[in-house]
């Protein structure tokens, strides 16, 4: 294993739109396992946020505890980032962005951190539809504590340690639908072909952003038991169509769909771009994605891609009506009463 | 008619009312109360109300006294009984002497029978039956004409109470005819066959000069307005709600943008007391003044996040309107039982900053200081207030604020100070020696400043170790600030005639112990005093207690908390303070005092007194 990471770039490296280079968006060398999907997920948010010309330090990194909630040190290095405490990444996510709705906002977690400890907090987070974009790195396990199951090991799925689950397992898209998410998806570590647009559709995305992605345990639930495995999900992946994300200003360079691609328009004009496949289904419809989902379940397969998206639904700031200059630039001039209400004020409490 | 002695009193005396929760009793009560104060007397009103909504026992204690001391007092010399549920307990609690008001439609049950106090019947139903078809009104003005009643018992003056309906529904005219015309059906009523009756008088002073009544709960929820807060993260319990309300009522009033109509708050209400200070605690590391009011469950499960507040030095400001417990205990019942949970809240080694306010002026004020404080000590500030002054109304000076304050936002480095920063900035680097480093806030600088934030152990630099001297280095860093805090929070109030033995107490104690001690001091057992108003200790408390022999210390739990805080902080010899505890949920009074000083001062050895 690496203990260093290179400083050298290329002097002539690719910069983008607003003049980084990739490197600007990376983070220290990741301490995880060699080989581990978290991995691989972490470098497709560097190549996501570079490709959507985010400046680095406008973004803010929250995440619980787990193995997941690691990565935020291995990207967007010239963000802040708050590594809080087990399951409560959804509270202090919800208080940054009160604080100052200009920034943009990535949530870390894993299967352990959102869906048993942090399930209320998942829960009401996806309710609120904060903006930003909420990430399991779901490897059916608890990793960091050595691989007992967690909340997402499917029933009959074994770990390394070798006895099948019992318990059933939850399916955060399902739960993120239900509970009102206007975005929700699900990748694999593995592909990121798929991921990587599906990051760029949820960084656009005005509202909660739910994505789900199987991530392999290299180390405890990499076995042929377990259906979070490399080996499994590969031979199981269901997508919901090839997915393509079309920027704004670069949508007159498209071909026009010549009826095989499906399109999602999101907040700003942007465009998810679908090919077509069996399961197509209209993306806008709760109802059919629910439906979808359980119905690649009993083909025994794991649906992937975007699976639900509605640009329409308020966000947090605007169901509660917050001025649109960020709270934590108010000064005591905008936020005091002053002294001059103090004669009023007090004539009320006589 | 009886033969015993009638208690006779002008302003000074206690009226307990007896009523069912949910009735409509509560705008009576505290209609008679502000009355009162527009009188010029100085009125304390105690209300004791049950965990529920609708149909259980409810009482209002007021107590009157033109000499100022306005902490509970024992005894009833007046009670208005309109509740059959505690007519038994009522009518035997009132004080010999006294007068027992009551709703003479229904004949006193026989076993009813006191020879020394004086029974006052008024009809109160079938004067309601007689005047209103409406049931609803029939309620509501059953309350209001034993308020006109006693108006009259009393010898109040009555264009006072027509003067408080006016104003209490400017808004709404056409109630107030109705009003007085029940305020008018009562008075009448007492006066017709009640004359002289009463030896209780309520006559016109001028000791209340320009102070206020209001609900210390209300107090904070303005003083976080004036502070500055932002963003407010909650979940309901009592007796915090109310504080949190009282924000949002003041935000509608006063920061509401002009122009586009939009909010300059943000109140999230949460999913449960975790969440309520993980946002507060995210709000707050993004640079906004945030807080959170909460009562001692809330504290429990804030416990985790206030440590990690305290490791990753995180400005927090938590309002703990302490109630009975521990658990669920008595909700509704008020003690000031959070003070080690609140003073150690987490695992691991932390200590917290604690406020301590006596009255809602001084909730209005630590509330503004104590966000300043989270942010210039970079570390969870707690104001241990509890429901007595939550949600009662007190008497207290005028709410003040000077326009030239500035809020103090502590060691924030903005984009200009990074840009200029050659050396390598450290986000726990103690550069100026009080313990207290700089910090960033995210979205700053694009190059400069960023830093991972986490309650795992970390560097001067923000970076994760597990190399156990560089941890211990920055734990006893902590201790640095922990010292610079000591002389940032209020001072103690002392009043000192150098005497070797002292009182010391804290909070809403305060009324009754100085009442106690100016009791004392009549039986020539004068005590210095102390009120203690934060945590950590400063020198003052230090040497106070170095000072005198023998202490006395007044609190309102079971296990002398504050005794423990003292003993633990600054290693007094335990043996030198006695313990004065009241913690049956009721407010402290100075006869509870007074004769437990006493008990303990005349058994040498035996120290602790319980009641």
């Amino acid at each position: 294993m690496s203990y260093l990471k290179s400083s050298f770039r290329h002097p002539n490296a690719k910069v983008n739109d607003i003049g980084f280079t990739k490197k600007d968006y990376e983070g220290a060398l990741s301490t995880l396992c060699a080989g581990c999907g978290h991995d691989s997920i972490s470098a497709a948010i560097v190549e996501s946020y570079f490709a959507m010309n985010i400046e680095p330090h406008k973004v803010a990194k929250i995440s619980g505890i787990g193995c997941s909630s690691k990565t935020p040190t291995y990207f967007l290095g010239k963000a802040h980032g708050f590594n809080s405490v087990h399951g409560r990444m959804p509270s202090v996510a919800t208080g940054a962005n009160m604080a100052n709705r200009d920034l943009q906002y990535i949530g870390v977690s894993g299967d352990g951190d959102t869906a048993s400890i942090g399930m209320g907090q998942f829960a009401h987070i996806v309710r609120r539809n904060l903006n930003i974009i909420y990430i399991v790195m779901n490897n059916g396990c608890y990793g960091l504590t050595k691989g007992q199951d967690s909340a997402t090991t499917d029933i009959g799925s074994a770990s390394k340690k070798g006895a099948p689950n019992q318990f059933s397992s939850i399916d955060l898209c399902q739960m993120a639908l239900q509970l009102g998410a206007g975005y929700v998806a699900r990748s694999f570590s593995g592909d990121k072909n798929q991921l990587v647009p599906l990051i760029k559709g949820a960084i656009e995305h005005q509202g909660f952003a739910f994505i789900d992605v199987i991530s392999p345990c290299v180390t405890f639930n990499n076995t042929a038991s377990s259906t979070k495995g490399y080996e499994y999900v590969r031979d199981h992946l269901e997508a919901t169509g090839t997915i393509d994300f079309v920027p704004h200003r670069q949508e007159l360079k498209i071909k026009q769909p010549d009826g095989t691609s499906k399109e999602v328009e999101l907040h700003d004009g942007s465009k998810l771009v679908l090919q077509k496949n069996k399961n197509d289904y209209d993306l806008t419809s709760k109802r059919e994605a629910m439906n979808n989902i359980e119905s690649v379940r009993e083909q025994e397969k794991i649906l992937t891609g975007l699976i639900y998206a509605n640009k329409d639904l308020p966000d947090t700031h605007q169901k509660i009506n917050t001025v649109s200059k960020p709270l934590n630039s108010l000064n005591k001039d905008e936020l005091c009463p002053g002294s001059g209400i103090l004669d009023a004020l007090n004539a009320g409490f006589r | 008619m009886t033969t015993h002695n009638n208690i006779k009193a002008t302003n000074d005396f206690v009226i307990r009312f007896a009523n069912i929760n949910g009735s409509g009793s509560a705008s009576a009560n505290n209609l008679f109360t502000k009355v009162v104060f527009r009188l010029g007397i100085p009125v304390s009103a105690k209300n004791i109300f049950p965990s529920n909504i609708q149909g259980l026992p409810t009482w209002f204690e007021v107590r009157i006294n033109e000499d100022g001391y306005l902490g509970r007092r024992e005894g009833y010399d007046f009670i208005v009984a309109t509740n059959g549920q505690t007519e038994q307990k009522d009518y035997h609690e009132l004080l010999p002497g006294g007068y027992y008001f009551y709703d003479s439609s229904r004949k006193l049950p026989d076993n009813l029978k006191r020879t020394d106090i004086t029974e006052i019947g008024v009809p109160l139903t079938n004067i309601c039956n007689e005047n209103y078809t409406d049931p609803r009104l029939r309620q509501i003005f059953k309350n209001i004409i034993y308020v006109g009643a006693i108006a009259y018992l009393f010898d109040m003056d009555f264009s006072v109470f027509e003067d408080s309906i006016k104003s209490q529904f400017a808004k709404k005219e056409k109630l107030i005819a109705p009003n007085i015309k029940a305020l008018r059906l009562g008075y009448d009523y007492a006066e017709a066959h009640y004359a002289h009756v009463c030896g209780l008088k309520i006559h016109r002073r001028d000791c209340i000069k320009d102070k206020i009544m209001m609900e210390g709960n209300a107090a904070t929820g303005l003083g976080a307005v004036f502070g500055g807060a932002t963003v407010a993260g909650w979940y309901p319990i009592t007796p915090s709600t109310s504080v949190i309300e009282a924000f949002e009522m003041y935000c509608k009033k006063f920061r509401v943008d002009e122009e586009s109509g939009k909010n300059k708050f943000a109140i999230v209400q949460a999913e449960d007391e975790l969440a309520a200070i993980g946002i507060v605690i995210g709000a707050t590391w993004n640079g906004a003044r945030a807080f959170t009011a909460t009562s001692g469950p809330g504290v429990s499960l804030m416990s985790e996040f206030l440590g990690l507040a305290y490791f990753a030095e995180i400005p927090v400001f938590l309002a703990d309107i302490q109630r009975s417990g521990p658990s669920t205990g008595m909700p509704t019942r008020t003690q000031q039982s959070d003070m080690l949970a609140a003073a150690y809240a987490s695992h691991g080694d932390t200590k917290h900053v604690l406020l301590i306010p006596s009255d809602p002026k001084e909730c209005f004020e630590m509330t503004v200081t104590g966000l300043d404080l989270a942010e210039r000590l970079q570390t969870p500030v707690i104001m241990m207030s509890d429901l007595d002054l939550g949600m009662n109304i007190h008497v207290c000076d005028p709410i003040e604020w000077d326009d030239n304050r500035l809020y103090d936002r502590g060691k924030v480095l903005d984009q200009s100070a990074l840009e200029e920063k050659q050396e390598r900035w450290g986000r726990y680097l103690d550069v100026d020696g009080d313990g207290i480093p700089y910090r960033t806030i995210p979205g700053t600088h694009p190059k400069k400043g960023a830093f991972f934030t986490r309650g795992s152990s970390h560097d001067e630099y923000a970076v994760y170790t597990e190399d156990g001297t560089v941890y211990a280095k920055g734990m006893e860093r902590l201790l640095v600030k922990w010292d610079t805090a000591k002389t940032l929070v209020p001072k103690p109030i002392i009043k000192s005639n150098n005497k070797s033995s002292a009182i010391i107490y804290y909070g809403t104690s305060a009324s009754a112990s100085q009442e106690a001690n100016d009791m004392l001091a009549s039986k020539g057992h004068q005590f210095d005093e102390m009120c203690i108003k934060s945590f950590p200790f400063g020198k003052e408390v230090e040497d106070f207690i170095q000072s005198h022999d023998t202490i006395y210390v007044i609190e309102q739990n079971r296990d002398a908390q504050m005794k423990t805080l003292m003993v633990n902080e600054l290693g007094i010899d335990p043996n030198k303070f006695n313990e004065i505890l009241n913690f049956d949920g009721m407010p402290i009074t100075a006869m509870y005092i007074v004769d437990n000083i006493l008990k303990s001062s005349n058994q040498s050895e035996s120290l602790k007194v319980v009641k």
